[in-house]
């Protein structure tokens, strides 16, 4: 078996990357497009891991850190408003929010 | 199931034999991998919300793995703590608020109960093999061989170059803070529509 290379890792991180973003634009239950984005960071963040590893500096896990607090952040604001949301119209729907389109 | 079985197991003596490190990281590196790239997809397809939850944990899990593997073991630790543990949640909380029947759908499918079953047997063997085989020594506190990036140089990385990011990120944690109360104070007046009386009837009917 070859041995692992910085390329494995970022695969890893692109197939959940593009995996949250399939995920992200197909579904339209809010909680489920949430849950995407976390997906997605994750991907990112395996990136981050990984170029630092290779590079041999703490750089990326500084990083991660750092988008684990954003993510964090997200997290709740973003359930505070699905909640709040789903009290108005009583449906986790995107489509039936168009009108906050202004 | 039975490959997976024997993957672990092939990976567990591995391990306590300490033959060959490289083949060990390649086997872990494709076991954590595949794990969560499979549990992305089911989270993508399934239907049911809780188990997308349950599916973005164990992608959370293979990435703590993958952290393992990259030497991070404190982000890992972080990673196993603060998403599995307190985001997943704040997420469970989330679906538990906005799901209009609770209790309805969240039945174990028997498929879902014997891969359970069998995942705590095989972490349980797993187990109790690893602490036959490799009882650590107590008293000493001589570092671990391995240790090529103790978690203190990322500590002093935070606290030194990255020392503005990070105490800007403890401010918007305060901001979130505020932000979140304020949300679920809500306001008096656009408190949600009281059920009517046969509403009520009827969901108890249902959940009882």
């Amino acid at each position: 078996m070859e041995t692992l290379a910085l390329q494995h890792y970022l695969a890893v991180g692109a197939i959940l990357f593009g995996i949250g973003l399939i995920g992200f634009m197909c579904r339209r239950n809010l909680i489920v497009m949430f849950l995407c984005t976390e997906l997605m960071f994750q991907g990112v963040a395996i990136n981050l891991v990984a170029f630092g590893h290779f590079w041999g500096n703490f750089s990326g896990q500084a990083f991660t850190i750092f988008v684990l607090v954003i993510a964090a952040a997200e997290a709740s604001l973003a359930l505070g408003l699905v909640v709040l949301l789903f009290r108005q119209k009583n449906t986790l729907d995107a489509d039936a929010w168009r009108e906050l389109k202004g | 199931m039975r490959l997976f079985l024997q993957l672990t197991t092939d990976s567990m003596t591995v391990i306590l034999a300490q033959t060959s490190t490289e083949l060990t990281t390649a086997v872990l590196f494709y076991l954590f991998a595949s794990m969560s790239a499979a549990a992305a997809v089911w989270m993508v397809l399934s239907r049911n919300i809780v188990r997308t939850a349950v599916a973005l944990l164990f992608t959370l899990l293979g990435v703590a793995g993958l952290y393992f593997l990259l030497d991070a073991e404190f982000l890992a630790a972080v990673q196993l703590v603060v998403y599995a543990g307190g985001t997943l949640i704040l997420i469970i909380f989330g679906v538990m608020l906005t799901s209009k029947s609770p209790y309805s759908k969240f039945e174990p499918k028997l498929v879902e109960v014997i891969v359970a079953v069998s995942v705590a047997a095989v972490l349980f063997v797993a187990l109790l093999m690893a602490i036959n085989n490799s009882m650590p020594t107590f008293g000493t506190d001589a570092q671990p061989a391995g240790a090529r990036y103790p978690v203190d140089l990322l500590g002093q990385a935070l606290l030194g170059d990255y020392l503005v990011p990070f105490e800007l990120s403890s401010v918007l944690l305060l901001v979130v803070m505020i932000g979140a109360a304020y949300l679920a104070k809500g306001r008096k007046h656009e408190a949600p529509p009281a059920l009517t009386t046969s509403e009520l009837s009827r969901q108890a009917k249902r959940w009882s």
